[in-house]
């Protein structure tokens, strides 16, 4: 299956080895010619040398029986135009851009192009550790119907020491596994939970909170 | 273009200043957006509307100037993927009832087709006259 991603500099090198690792047919457009270079003589992949928003171009390279066409330069008029591009006249069903300005990922995915952020991503994370330093990760499962979080019990809020089966856990809301001292452990419910524990909480967004304030005690 | 209309004009170039400069002097408010706050020297000293120096593909930018309240939006830069972006947000995002777009490489004219955005086409514009003029007999 062929993968077309149109981008320069490192994140197309890696974006590219990625791909090839799970069997892809790799084709990257790159206006560089110094990256063409240097990505022709460290990836098997085939590379281009030119602007994959140009019609031209991209004509060239059979779009049409892509699996699907990344769009990564650092601009994000450009990564719309291919990504309109590959999706309007070459009917590719899944085309991806990357977004340099975050207040762009809506107004892309209003235009029918999906979109990801990295600096949206990396400040989503900053915002979590800087609400609540004990939550490590959270991760919306389905579409955001399900949280996955991990967090780290610093201090006794009336959750250690006892059964889980006691603690009369909000509906819709699981102790997926505990990690002490490197170990990892599903709970049953006679597993008690120690000081400096790190847990891995499955919630939904209704009861998140409650059960996050729950094992951190913070009552804000 | 009768006057009174508001007007925003993306890309202070050759093309754009010339228009932003007849659609002020016939009336119209105009708003001049461009990345480089030099192009808009281009502008003549009788142009009565506004400048907003930044990138127009950044919705803050548009925002900054008004362009909600747009009856009117050109996106006349030298760029085709950023006139193609800049229209569809200015229509999508800010419900600017008409947008017309520059496109410099004719073979782009397909996309903006397929998206029904209006556009004009130097270049193909340039190549009709002079087709037609070469056509014409030599008037001398």
């Amino acid at each position: 299956m062929k993968v077309l991603i149109v981008g320069e500099g490192r994140s197309v090198f890696f974006l590219g080895r990625t791909f090839l690792s799970e069997g892809y047919s790799v084709t990257v457009v790159d206006r560089d010619a110094e990256d063409c270079v240097r990505l022709a003589r460290s990836l098997r992949v085939t590379v281009v040398h030119g602007d994959g928003s140009d019609p031209a171009v991209l004509e060239e390279l059979q779009p049409h029986d892509c699996r699907a066409v990344l769009a990564v330069t650092p601009r994000d008029h450009d990564n719309l135009a291919v990504c309109q591009l590959a999706r309007l006249k070459y009917r590719v069903s899944t085309t991806v851009a990357l977004v340099n300005d975050p207040d762009n990922v809506p107004v892309f995915r209003r235009l029918g192009i999906s979109a990801f952020s990295t600096i949206g991503v990396i400040a989503s994370m900053i915002e979590q550790h800087a609400a609540l330093d004990e939550v490590i990760s959270l991760i919306p499962v389905g579409e955001g119907q399900v949280n996955i979080s991990e967090l780290l019990l610093r201090n006794d809020c009336g959750v250690l020491g006892r059964p889980l089966s006691e603690l009369a856990l909000p509906p819709d809301s699981l102790v997926a596994v505990i990690l002490r001292d490197d170990r990892a452990i599903i709970p049953r419910g006679n597993t008690i939970l120690q000081l400096l524990d790190r847990i891995v909480l499955i919630t939904l967004p209704g009861n998140h909170g409650r059960v996050i304030r729950m094992f951190t005690g913070d009552d804000s | 273009m009768a006057g009174d209309r508001f007007v925003v004009i993306v890309g202070c170039g050759r093309l754009g200043s010339i228009l932003a400069n007849r659609l002020s002097l016939s009336g119209n408010y105009v708003v001049m957006i461009d990345n480089d706050e030099a192009a808009f020297s281009k502008l003549l000293p009788e142009y009565s509307g506004f400048t907003v120096q930044g990138d127009a593909t950044e919705l803050d930018v548009l925002r900054q100037a008004h362009v909600e309240r747009a009856d009117l939006l050109i996106a006349a830069t030298r760029e085709d993927n950023v006139n193609l972006m800049v229209a569809q947000v200015a229509r999508v995002e800010f419900g600017v009832r008409r947008v017309i777009a520059r496109v410099n490489e004719p073979m782009r004219e397909d996309v903006y087709r397929i998206l029904s955005i209006e556009t004009v086409s130097p270049t193909s514009v340039a190549v009709d006259l002079f087709l037609r003029l070469a056509e014409e007999e030599d008037p001398r």
